[in-house]
């Protein structure tokens, strides 16, 4: 029996496990998909909100400006993308410069440190881009930008590394509250609570005695397994645009529209990795899946791109995307034991700032668990993590003696974003390393370039082919039923009989 | 640092030829650097055969036309070096290159040759709604794990695209055991050769639907499906046109793209039509001692015409390294109008250009019954027939140096104007 | 008289080809550029051939597969007989432009030929 099963290995998962890994405690995470970051949070902005947005006094409030502080130190432990860039709110319309004023004691109010409202020209010296209709902006030196995949992924090999064990290609089907009559041992447990739960799943039965809810879109359908509250969780889609790097300068903040005669803008921001991200549109959906572009999302953001930045070059788009946001009705983070479900604790509703807020939000639930299980520090926890070697930081002299010391590093994989094999190897072989397609590119950027995995696809199944020892046949570009190859040229002349 | 007269950037069918061509006019320090394990770069999975009608009088495949490139290197003693990744290249001709062997190393060059090649247009650029399953590919990225690997990418097909890697990978696909349901093509007009057309898809009864896209990809995790819509002359869908589908595998051959990153990075400035670099009679880029050719330069429909003009860079880059030829300082602008979309030269220096100098283009559209004009200072040099002309096939006329003998008085080249339209 | 159009797949211009035949014999070939055209239409139209390019498996080589090539065209009938004999074919390196791979295959009477070199790797050679 775990001491805490978590469901889900996004970002809320995988912080909560890295949090809990500094205690002797028993945990493990469970994962419907291949690998951790396969949700909501592998697509989204990848923005460190500064914290106004949120209502003040609200959990939402809270933990964003909590999770954006904690986030510096957090990508110098556990060595992810990050950058505090800033971010403009722009206001295009002289009668909405009070919303602009409200939104900045708003963000007073919530703790968010620094903000100044601009006028046009000041803001125009900084971004040369914005609209020429700028009133005014909004300043939060505070936001950042940071990799999604690199914080999520770099949370789950700390907890990994520390003892917490991963279960992939886990599909959780029921919960149930056991009884105690199971467990003869533990009779004198007569609480409740301590009786923990069973958690049937696609590979096996779990037995915990607390279950952390941490499964985005989904957690709607586990917390109403086992309460009678329920709760309804919308997927409420939004699309965007990536952008070749040579658009990547286009804008040196992230720059979000002030909602206005438009209705809701979409933003325009570098990522950490030097591209440009436009979107997102947002859409409710019932299709917990259905995280597909649509024809009218795309001429949605195409539309809106340029009320507040202009001359953006959308024909240097080298991807679209779409992410599923798990919005609660009450528009506010869901996290806590549930009162009529002693040891079952809600990690629901975290959706946007919810990145921003995954820090935070860990050491929240992890300090809940804490005090419940009365839970002692590890000795041998070990806070800080290596990631993957980029080889573009080093001097030429160091990029040298690299490949003379691993020739992998020399054999270039992926042309456009210039990674080589020895990244590559790395990502196979490092804890709860890659075995796709996908979650080679979501750590190392193979195949994330303008062209789009065109060149360097065959080069890198041959690569996991080759370490993972799996035939060509077998491999996914995201697990399941995602084989990228059916099969051997000619092989429907075998067996045909012979005239 | 070591120093070499030339550095040709790509081993591909431009580079080798470049090399032969510059070892030819008697420059002897020239080194080749490729990025793949073997030279002839894309030719070697381009097992069809077809190639080389106008080189060598006979039709070859992509690895056989390559062959007879690499055996003249050999013979000629010309220096490569295979898995070099160049990363970076220095306006000043300072080339920093990896691979597993010689690590990380610098080397300079006095003149430079481009001819890195062309990538292939990926999904994200066309924005088609859908999930973003597995199997979706690249036509050349499937023609690579067919013709390399033995390995097929799927079972049933839909191509989107007639270029000619479409169409050639249709047959590909079919012949290999594929079933491939349709062709489809945005444009009335189909971007490849006529008679890949006749061999490729009406030899196997493959439907070739022109003015379709794709507009929606169906399947989470493998394709399961394909939506195709007929487009009104804007290439917008028009509605109630859809058509489902069924296949495992999409494969997009939607376009080439001039490999122009590390020109960029180095200061080469770049045609918005072509993508490639801009470049005068000698195939210079505005950097002194910089050529460029083939693919990296302009997308070619055929090798041939790759190898000649890669010979040109590689003659004029010798010729550079050697101070011959020197630069008159007179340069015409080439006007290209009318349905010519660019050219290439789009400069000429009258005393450098050669006695017959090739200028190759491309029309926007499909023109029927029409006459290639070109004009120097007002006046016809050149009215040509085509009972048709396409995007699709690159056109070229030959400009005579003995037409610029006299030039106007000005000298920077501003009081010239040769123009190059097509008229109806 | 009945009347055939076609393009010529002899070079890459693709001329448009206008072939006039009365039962089985060709009565005039009209519309091609060069002599190529009216040898290609009339085959075309009487017994029309292909040439047929696919790999084969390598053993002990630099490479998995070789390109392989009928060395001359074959009856477009026999195209996939063609295939279906190339399938299950190995082949050990090192390997030279010209081998032949299949000697008359399916009955055409041509060979298939490799039309790669490929080096043989583990061992000298």
């Amino acid at each position: 029996m775990y001491d805490v099963v978590i469901i889900g290995a996004g970002v809320s998962g995988s912080s909560i496990a890295r949090e809990l890994s500094r205690y002797q405690v028993n945990v493990c995470v469970l994962e419907k998909e291949e690998d951790v970051c396969c949700g909501t949070s592998k697509a989204n902005s990848g923005i460190v909100h500064a914290g106004y947005d949120a209502e003040p006094g609200s959990l939402m409030a809270k933990l964003n400006v909590q999770g954006n502080k904690m986030m510096e130190s957090l990508s110098k432990e556990l060595d992810f993308s990050f950058a505090r860039t800033g971010s403009f709110v722009v206001c295009t319309e002289e009668e909405n410069i009070p919303k602009l004023e409200a939104l900045q004691k708003r963000g007073i109010k919530n703790g968010v440190e620094n903000l100044q409202i601009l006028g046009k020209e000041e803001a125009l010296a900084m971004e040369p881009n914005l609209s020429e209709d700028t009133v005014a902006v909004l300043y939060a030196p505070t936001a950042g930008i940071v990799c999604p995949f690199g914080l999520n992924i770099a949370m789950a090999e700390n907890a990994a590394v520390n003892g917490v064990s991963f279960f992939f290609d886990t599909k959780v089907e029921t919960i149930e509250r056991m009884r105690l009559a199971e467990h003869p041992g533990t009779s004198e447990l007569s609480e409740n609570e301590k009786a923990g739960f069973q958690i049937k799943t696609s590979r096996g039965t779990f037995e915990a005695k607390y279950i952390v809810n941490a499964a985005g879109v989904y957690a709607d359908r586990f917390h109403n397994m086992v309460s009678e509250k329920k709760i309804k969780i919308t997927p409420r889609k939004g699309e965007y645009f990536l952008l070749d790097k040579s658009a990547g300068k286009h804008v040196s903040r992230t720059i979000f529209a002030l909602p206005g005669k438009y209705g809701k803008g979409v933003l325009v921001s570098q990522t950490v990795h030097g591209n440009l991200l436009v979107g997102p549109t947002a859409t409710d959906l019932d299709d917990k899946e259905g995280n597909y572009t649509t024809a009218d999302g795309l001429a949605e953001i195409r539309e809106k791109s340029g009320n507040c930045v202009k001359n953006i070059p959308l024909r240097s788009v080298i991807t679209s995307f779409a992410g599923l946001r798990a919005h609660e009705e009450g528009h506010e983070f869901l996290i806590g034991e549930l009162e009529d479900v002693p040891g079952f604790i809600d990690c629901a509703g975290i959706e946007s700032p919810g990145l921003t807020s995954a820090p935070a939000i860990g050491k929240m639930v992890a300090g809940i668990l804490k005090e419940k299980m009365d839970l002692k520090e590890d000795p041998n926890f070990q806070g800080t993590r290596k990631g993957i070697l980029d080889p573009s930081r080093l001097s030429l002299e160091e990029h040298n003696e690299l490949i003379q010391k691993n020739p992998a590093y020399g054999n270039m994989i992926c042309r456009c974003e210039m990674i080589s094999e020895g990244e590559i190897l790395d990502a196979i072989h490092r804890p709860l390393g890659a075995k796709s397609l996908d979650g080679i590119k979501r750590r190392t950027r193979a195949g994330m370039g303008r062209c789009q995995s065109g060149f360097c696809s065959p080069r890198t199944m041959e690569i996991l082919s080759r370490e993972l020892k799996v035939p060509m046949e077998e491999l996914t570009k995201s697990g399941g039923g995602s084989k990228l190859i059916t099969g051997h040229s000619k092989e429907i002349y075998q067996g045909e009989d012979a005239e | 640092m070591k120093t070499y007269d030339i550095v040709i950037i790509g081993g591909g069918p431009a580079g080798l030829a470049a090399a032969v061509s510059a070892r030819k006019q008697g420059e002897e320090s020239i080194v080749i650097l490729e990025r793949d394990k073997e030279l002839g770069g894309i030719l070697n999975q381009c097992i069809h055969n077809g190639f080389g009608l106008h080189t060598f009088q006979e039709e070859l495949t992509g690895p056989e036309y390559a062959a007879r490139f690499m055996k003249q290197v050999e013979e000629l003693g010309i220096e490569y070096r295979l898995n070099t990744m160049v990363v970076e290249i220095s306006s000043d001709k300072v080339v920093t290159a990896m691979s597993r062997r010689d690590g990380m190393y610098q080397i300079r060059a006095k003149a430079l040759i481009l001819a890195m090649g062309c990538r292939e247009r990926a999904r994200g650029a066309l924005n088609i709604p859908g999930y973003r399953p597995a199997g979706i590919y690249s036509a050349g990225t499937a023609q690579r794990l067919v013709n390399k690997e033995g390995f097929m990418p799927g079972r049933k097909v839909v191509i989107l695209g007639s270029g000619d890697i479409g169409l050639i990978m249709a047959r590909r696909m079919t012949l290999e055991g594929a079933e491939v349901k349709v062709v489809a093509e945005l444009m009335p007009y189909s971007g490849g050769l006529k008679r890949n057309i006749v061999q490729c898809l009406d030899d196997y009864d493959i439907p070739l639907k022109l003015s379709h896209t794709v507009i929606d990809i169906k399947g989470k995790e493998r394709v399961e499906g394909i939506v195709l819509a007929e487009v009104d002359e804007t290439n917008r869908p028009i509605p109630g046109t859809e058509e489902f589908y069924e296949c495992d595998t999409l494969l997009l051959s939607v376009g080439l793209i001039p490999e122009n990153e590390l020109s960029a990075q180095m200061g080469i400035a770049l045609s918005n039509v072509t993508s490639g670099p801009v470049v005068d009679e000698s195939l210079e880029t505005n950097l002194d001692g910089v050529f460029a050719c083939g693919n990296v330069l302009h997308v070619h429909d055929l090798v041939d015409f790759v190898s000649e003009e890669a010979a040109t860079a590689g003659k004029n880059a010798a010729c550079y390294v050697k101070n011959e030829r020197m630069k008159s300082g007179i340069s015409i602008p080439i006007k290209a109008e009318n349905g010519v979309r660019y050219t290439v030269p789009s400069r000429i220096d009258p005393e450098r250009m050669e006695e017959k100098q090739i200028v190759r283009f491309r029309v926007g559209k499909v023109y029927k019954n029409c006459r290639i004009c070109a004009f120097l200072d007002g006046e016809q040099i050149i009215s040509r027939k085509r009972p048709v002309v396409a995007p699709g096939e690159m056109e070229q006329v030959i400009l005579k140096k003995e037409w610029f003998e006299q030039p106007p008085e000005c000298t920077d080249g501003s009081g010239h104007e040769l123009i190059i339209r097509i008229e109806e | 008289m009945e009347r055939k159009e076609l393009i010529c797949i002899g070079c890459p211009m693709g001329c448009p080809v206008t072939v006039e035949m009365n039962g089985e014999n060709v009565v005039s070939v009209t519309g091609n550029t060069c002599p190529r055209g009216e040898r290609y239409a009339r085959k075309e139209v009487t017994d029309p051939t292909r040439i047929v390019t696919s790999t084969v498996k390598v053993r002990g080589g630099a490479e998995l597969l070789v390109p392989v090539k009928t060395k001359e065209d074959i009856p477009k009938g026999k195209i996939f007989e063609c295939m279906k004999a190339l399938t299950g074919v190995e082949v050990s390196a090192p390997i030279g432009i010209g081998d032949v791979i299949i000697s008359d295959v399916a009955g055409t009477g041509v060979d298939i030929v490799a039309t790669k070199e490929v080096r043989s790797v583990g061992k000298a050679d």
